[in-house]
């Protein structure tokens, strides 16, 4: 009972930022709430067990790619005014598709979860179960090559972020060190022979 | 108790939500992708969900690679972002057509 309360409580808060994120006006209170929706999201899965993805969706989200998005938000500079520009317009459509796709999801939830071999009430693990260990266990052994993969996904993700963004300006006044350290001294420096002057 | 149906039925209306934001924020780029991790979020839903309720670590696996992906889609999205401020200096999405025929 206490846990039932406790869920929909939650489910609540996450459903109220959620909206938040999509309904605000500045594009900076949609980060924020995105990030309640995120610690909110962890939360629910802590109650579902999941430990470590809970600490993962924490570290990374908010602690990286919200982080990344709320800087590239202040440092653009955007005009809100027309951003905002068919707003109201769009609202009933986005109201009715969502509406259409809630009901669709949910009905065929509640109809065919019924049929599943699921669970009715999963017991909790014991005490000392560490579900980190647990998934790493099966991520490093049956998931391996697509482990692998993900590393290298992430590395090319930072390769590609990186080349994106860098930019040579021209005229930029700037050391070059490999140049510096090759000059010869006959490059900077020219004996001049010539007779010799009287007053 | 807590079922499986009612995290299914959460991590639907979660999805419906972002949908309808896709729509009302149509514009803007940057809420179009927080309106995108705001979806993979409502799929993780489902997976841990099932996961939980089936009894088996596969979903948890595949929640682990669904945010690996998105983190690296989030970095290039708001590269190529930046990119396209600093050409346009506007990120409307109607003002983005170049590629158009």
């Amino acid at each position: 009972m206490v846990l039932q309360v406790y869920f929909w409580a939650l489910a609540l808060l996450l459903l109220g930022a959620s909206l938040g994120v999509i309904t605000s006006r500045n594009p900076v209170f949609s980060a924020l709430w995105l990030v309640l929706a995120f610690v909110t999201s962890a939360v629910l899965w802590i109650l579902l067990e999941a430990e470590f993805l809970a600490i993962v969706l924490v570290l990374v989200y908010v602690g990286a790619v919200m982080v990344l998005f709320l800087f590239v938000i202040m440092m653009l500079d955007i005009d809100l005014d027309t951003l905002k520009k068919g707003f109201v317009r769009f609202a009933p459509v986005g109201a009715i598709v969502a509406f259409i796709i809630a009901i669709e999801l949910v009905t065929v939830f509640v109809i065919r979860s019924t049929g599943l071999p699921v669970l009715a009430n999963p017991p909790p693990h014991p005490a000392g179960y560490s579900n980190t260990k647990e998934l790493g266990a099966v991520l490093y052994t049956e998931h391996v090559y697509a482990f692998e993969l993900a590393s290298f996904l992430l590395l090319l993700a930072i390769v590609a972020a990186i080349t994106l963004t860098m930019r040579r300006r021209p005229g930029l006044k700037r050391q070059d060190i490999a140049r510096q350290v090759a000059v010869q001294a006959k490059d900077r420096v020219r004996l001049v022979s010539m007779p010799v002057e009287k007053d | 108790m807590l079922g499986l149906t009612q995290y299914l039925i959460l991590s639907a209306l979660l999805f419906s939500i972002s949908v309808a934001g896709i729509f009302l924020n149509r514009k803007n780029v940057l809420l179009l992708l927080m309106c995108i991790e705001l979806m993979l979020l409502a799929v993780n839903f489902n997976f841990i969900a099932f996961s939980r309720f089936l009894g088996d670590t596969s979903g948890q696996v595949f929640v682990f690679f669904i945010l690996t992906v998105a983190a690296a889609e989030a970095a290039i999205g708001l590269a190529i972002l930046i990119v396209l401020f600093r050409s346009k200096r506007t990120i409307n999405v109607e003002d983005l057509d170049v590629m158009k025929g």
